[in-house]
């Protein structure tokens, strides 16, 4: 049976620990506030971005663009991986570095394939350390703060460069996509080559009352050389905002988690120690007793 | 009177526009060009510039856009760009600064152009955001 004394200090440091929990958890529903905003920002520009994309390739022929065309050979992949750079957010981390490992392992079956890492995020890039993956480019302090579209663009570059010069065949982004409040999943998405832009029935049918075509300036196929670095940019910052977005949420949760036990445990240990006082007590009385019966003896 | 075209001008970060307008002149590409409502139908990438239009009441105003495309239909202006920032809002702080900081890379990297275009793209959003700062 613990003193009461050790109990006490138990319920002191349990309740340090919940303040602590309960302020990050506070912390991450505004930042999460923030985030969401900046994600809601943007989707006016990504839907009507993707809209222009959609009918200038139908226009432009699926060669007119290098980016579009796959490679016969794979042999260089580069993943974009995404995390968070503190932890303190239940398993936001492990779930996308976890999703990075099965893929390396799924594609390094039956061909030789050399992978490497473009990281966002503390948590990825430790990751890569560990498992000595190779790092071609990292960012830390971005997920998770307010970032301009520059950061991607700049990082959207490098990766179109480095495809265009053949340093990788193929690029995929690892992120985690914002559903809701409660649920945030792990996505794996090809980034280029990029793959055909389809048009889904809704588009045409909303497209219908503009018959008219457009008057392209330069060509179609010009304008579409141009977006599609672009439509790389604008991927990447979206996967970036959908983190951000979703490592407040996933944080919020855990801390919330985290404060539910702290209460758990005080009102566990606030039982042990009312009857760990209860039994000193009666032990006291016990002795009183038995002294006056002596002396009566 | 002819009627007003709807204009919008958006960047990945925020809205910045989003007002009907009676003319709007925008720097295409392939030259400056300007539209009016019942435009046909049209698609152009635009160079780092300026755009003007002319809102409601008649007002010209000025709109600094950078690495972008605009879309005209009969009775909308969509510009999407990388940046865009009103006139009045233009940092001209920060602009100079970056013109230094331009020009000091071009001048670093005479002998390897490593991000020569880069730097000469920047140099001109420098140039161009001074310009129209200039002009408040």
């Amino acid at each position: 049976m613990a003193t009461l004394k050790e109990v006490q200090t138990q319920i002191g440091a349990v309740k340090k620990t919940k303040q602590i929990t309960k302020a990050m958890g506070m912390v991450a529903t505004s930042r999460l506030r923030g985030a969401q905003t900046a994600m809601h920002g943007f989707r006016s520009y990504a839907e009507k971005f993707s809209e222009v994309l959609g009918s200038l390739s139908e226009k432009a022929g699926n060669d007119a663009s290098p980016l579009l065309v796959p490679r016969e050979e794979v042999k260089k992949i580069n993943i974009v991986l995404c995390t968070s750079d503190r932890g303190l957010c239940g398993g936001f981390n492990v779930n996308l570095t976890g999703k990075a490992g099965s893929f390396v392992k799924d594609s390094a079956i039956g061909a030789e394939v050399e992978i490497s890492f473009t990281n966002f995020g503390k948590k990825g890039k430790d990751w890569c350390k560990n498992n000595n993956f190779s790092i071609v480019d990292e960012h830390i302090g971005v997920v998770g703060t307010k970032f301009g579209f520059n950061i991607a663009s700049t990082a959207g570059r490098k990766l179109v460069d480095g495809y265009l010069s053949g340093d990788y065949d193929e690029v995929y982004i690892i992120y985690s996509k914002f559903i809701s409040m409660a649920k945030q999943i792990s996505t794996l998405k090809q980034v280029l080559p990029i793959p055909a832009i389809e048009k889904s029935i809704e588009d045409i049918e909303e497209d219908a009352p503009y018959v008219a075509e457009h008057i392209c300036e330069p060509s179609p196929d010009e304008i579409l050389g141009d977006l599609l670095p672009r439509s790389i940019y604008v991927q990447l910052y979206s996967a970036l905002l959908e983190t951000s977005t979703s490592e407040h949420a996933a944080r919020m949760a855990a801390m919330d988690n985290a404060t539910n036990a702290c209460n758990d445990m005080i009102d566990r240990l606030t039982l042990a120690y009312n009857k760990a006082r209860q039994a000193s007590i009666t032990a006291d009385l016990m002795d009183i007793v038995g002294g006056a019966e002596a002396l009566k003896g | 009177m002819a009627e007003n075209i709807y204009l919008e001008v958006v960047t990945p970060e925020k809205e910045v526009i989003s007002e009907k307008a009676q003319i709007v002149m925008a720097p295409g590409s392939l030259g400056e060009f300007g539209i009016l409502s019942g435009h046909t139908p049209f698609l152009t990438t635009l160079k780092t510039g300026m755009i003007k239009y002319t809102d409601e009441k008649g007002l010209e105003r000025f709109v600094f856009v950078s690495g972008g495309f605009a879309e005209a239909l009969p009775d909308k202006v969509t510009v999407l760009a990388e940046s865009a920032e009103r006139r009045k809002n233009i940092d001209l702080d920060r602009a100079q600064k970056a013109l230094e900081r331009a020009e000091k890379r071009l001048d670093d990297n005479k002998k390897k152009d490593v991000d020569f275009v880069r730097a000469q793209a920047a140099l001109e959003r420098a140039i161009r955001r001074i310009d129209i700062a200039k002009t408040r």
